[in-house]
């Protein structure tokens, strides 16, 4: 939304006829080199810790699999409900399928699809509210209106609709939450070209006779490219939680897709029989992930920022689109 | 402060504007068509015809877009394929329930968000302040059906506190309060997440705020800790929190999906959700518009409230 929201606590929005200038600093560390970044990234404790899990995860999931064989394919209803112990270390579900060997499959698909909707979505949030706020005026305008529209609408109850209306499959579902997901981006971009615009680089680039494609290419992309490491980070998490809730529903890909949201719908249907080792297995995972996505996230966004102020916190829980750029 | 609003009335009209092209489209993306859905796949293609053409289905798309934002304005969302009721009647039956649902909740997350947002800002980096956000982050992190369903194991399964869903056929608002045990945990559910972002916003926003000078003017002139915290601090911190309200209505509302269709709660969200099970568009898209339409409204409405609210906050007199 174009709102009226300034940063709380942040200087009252600037008087009359002044433009989207950034306030000291604001941007400014983001022009630190590759190098200090990857310092500061890895001198984060949170950073490290969640990329840590994060590693440790794909790991179980993609090389789990090689080391520990398990029945994922057949049915085998004389050993259904088995608890934890020999030969199931996480026990079996109610179709007498291995939990733990499940837990790497499900992983699998949740992963893939939240790298694959946080780098797509980012690469098009990126382009699509640089060009915007780059051209301004009425394309501008027209641009973000179609950002507007999308945000209006709840990202989870569109998933729904289109959900509901196809059959699903991986890549599918991956493609919609694309579709769904990269306004959030794009206005956070924008809002950050905006305040670039009129920075020294760029106007002396300009001066030098820079051509608006170029300094979109050389200067803009460069200068949010942190920010939108940042957002790329949150939306996997949203993305495996959005995939999740969608197969908690009953609306998400049918089987033999699995994913952890499937397992816990599966086993919560189980849980006041007292099979716990089909619930909290993926709840724990889950839970795990998101955290993990979210903290590197947070600790990028302190890093990129520059600034470790608790105004940057507030990103940590997804209840303000990032930035706060007003329409100029 | 005019032209701002004027404005800003103007990109909301746009955006709702915006928002019924999408559902249209969405209504045509449709597979098969509206005929089929509601006549059947054995339907001659005579009646299909006659379906169309009385449902203007036949003319030219800008025609038929026309026509559906003239329905809309004349409070026309189709009909729904399930019961045949027109969706107007189904939603303008449930929104006052979902009024209540959300608005339940969302006093009860800013009841306990703000006061404990505040309390870690005063606490800030120590343990306190650790265990709460970490606390909050991990309940924000898990997934809420998930917070709902281990509820229900706990306080109805075990505890046998509350009911676990609300009674089939709850017609009233009224209803809804007779059966208030029910309502005890959709409202629990849905404020959580909403406690996780209030506090967490009101944390940062107090700490602002608690470095400011006016606090230390305030403190060495030795006005009473008290004061300063409800005078000064919860004051200035309150403020951002109605923008907060405006922007994290689309998640209430998703959350209220999830919330209702664990709970059997009777109201937008378990229409929508069951409409999605069973494919009835109509009244999947009139949800959208009304949820689409609301969220605008609601950011506006804390748009112009926020700049009431603050004296320090005028908008470009250009």
């Amino acid at each position: 939304m174009a709102t009226a929201e300034t940063a709380p606590g942040s200087a009252p929005p600037s008087p009359a006829g002044h433009t989207l200038a950034p306030e000291g600093g604001e941007i400014a560390a983001s022009g630190v080199g590759t190098q200090l970044s990857v310092r500061a990234f890895v001198t984060s404790k949170r950073a490290m810790t969640g990329t840590g899990i994060i590693v440790l995860l794909a790991l179980f999931c993609f090389v789990g699999p090689l080391l520990y064989h398990s029945n994922q394919v057949t049915v085998n209803l004389g050993i259904e409900n088995t608890p934890p112990g020999p030969g199931y270390p996480l026990g079996t579900d109610q179709y007498g399928i291995d939990v733990l060997g499940r837990l790497m499959a499900g992983g699998q698909s949740s992963l893939e699809l939240g790298f694959a909707v946080g780098i797509v979505t980012t690469v098009i949030g990126l382009l699509y509210g640089a060009v915007s706020g780059m051209a301004g005026g009425i394309v501008d305008a027209l641009m973000m209106r179609l950002v507007d529209t999308l945000l209006a609408v709840p990202t989870f109850i569109l998933l729904i609709i289109v959900a509901s209306m196809f059959s699903l499959t991986l890549p599918l579902i991956t493609l919609i939450l694309i579709a769904l997901a990269w306004p959030y981006t794009a206005r956070l971009i924008r809002g950050q070209v905006l305040a670039l615009r009129p920075r020294e680089f760029v106007q002396a680039a300009r001066t030098m006779g820079a051509t608006g494609r170029s300094i979109l290419i050389r200067h803009m992309v460069p200068n949010t490219l942190g920010i939108s490491v940042v957002t790329a980070t949150f939306s996997i998490a949203d993305s495996i939680y959005a995939l999740s809730a969608l197969s908690f529903l009953g609306i998400g890909p049918p089987p033999p897709f699995t994913d952890w949201g499937t397992m816990l719908t599966n086993g919560v249907d189980n849980l006041f029989n007292g099979y716990w080792w089909q619930v909290y297995p993926p709840l724990i995972v889950l839970v795990l992930v998101v955290v993990a996505f979210r903290q590197v996230g947070d600790a990028l966004n302190d890093i990129v920022s520059g600034q470790r102020t608790a105004a940057v916190r507030r990103r940590r829980f997804r209840l303000l689109p990032l930035s706060a750029p007003r329409d100029g | 402060m005019t032209w701002y609003l004027i404005r800003r009335a103007g990109q909301s009209i746009a955006v709702i504007i915006g928002v019924m092209i999408l559902t249209f489209i969405l209504l045509h993306l449709e597979p098969g068509s509206a005929a089929r859905s509601v006549l059947g796949l054995r339907a001659t293609p005579a009646r299909v015809a006659i379906f169309d053409s009385l449902y203007g289905l036949n003319k030219p798309l800008y025609q038929q877009f026309l026509i559906y934002v003239k329905q809309v304005f004349q409070g026309n969302l189709g009909i729904s394929y399930q019961g045949l009721q027109p969706v107007s009647t189904l939603i303008a039956e449930r929104l006052p329930r979902d009024a209540i649902l959300l608005g339940m909740s969302t006093l009860l997350a800013l009841l306990i968000g703000v006061p404990t947002g505040i309390y870690q800002a005063l606490r800030h980096n120590r343990l306190a302040d650790d265990v709460l956000a970490g606390t909050w982050f991990t309940l924000y992190s898990a997934p809420d059906f998930m917070e709902a369903l281990l509820l229900i194991a706990l306080v109805c399964v075990q505890l046998h506190l509350l009911p676990a869903a609300f009674p089939g056929g709850v017609a009233s608002v009224a209803g809804l309060f007779a059966d208030w045990p029910a309502l005890v945990l959709p409202v629990v559910v849905l404020s959580i997440n909403s406690v996780a972002g209030f506090s967490q916003y009101v944390r940062s926003t107090a700490l602002q705020t608690l470095a400011e000078d006016y606090i230390r003017v305030a403190r060495s002139k030795g006005m009473a800790e008290r004061l300063v915290l409800t005078r000064h601090v919860l004051r200035n911190s309150l403020l951002p929190v109605i923008t907060i309200l405006g922007l994290a209505l689309p998640d209430i509302v998703a959350g209220a999906v999830i919330a209702e269709a664990v709970f059997n709660f009777p109201g937008m969200g378990l229409l929508f959700w069951q409409s999605a099970l069973a494919h009835d568009f109509p009244v999947m898209l009139g949800g959208t518009l009304i949820i689409g339409a609301a969220t605008v409204l609601g950011n506006l409405a804390a748009d112009v409230a926020y700049s009431v609210l603050d004296p320090r906050i005028r908008y470009g007199n250009r």
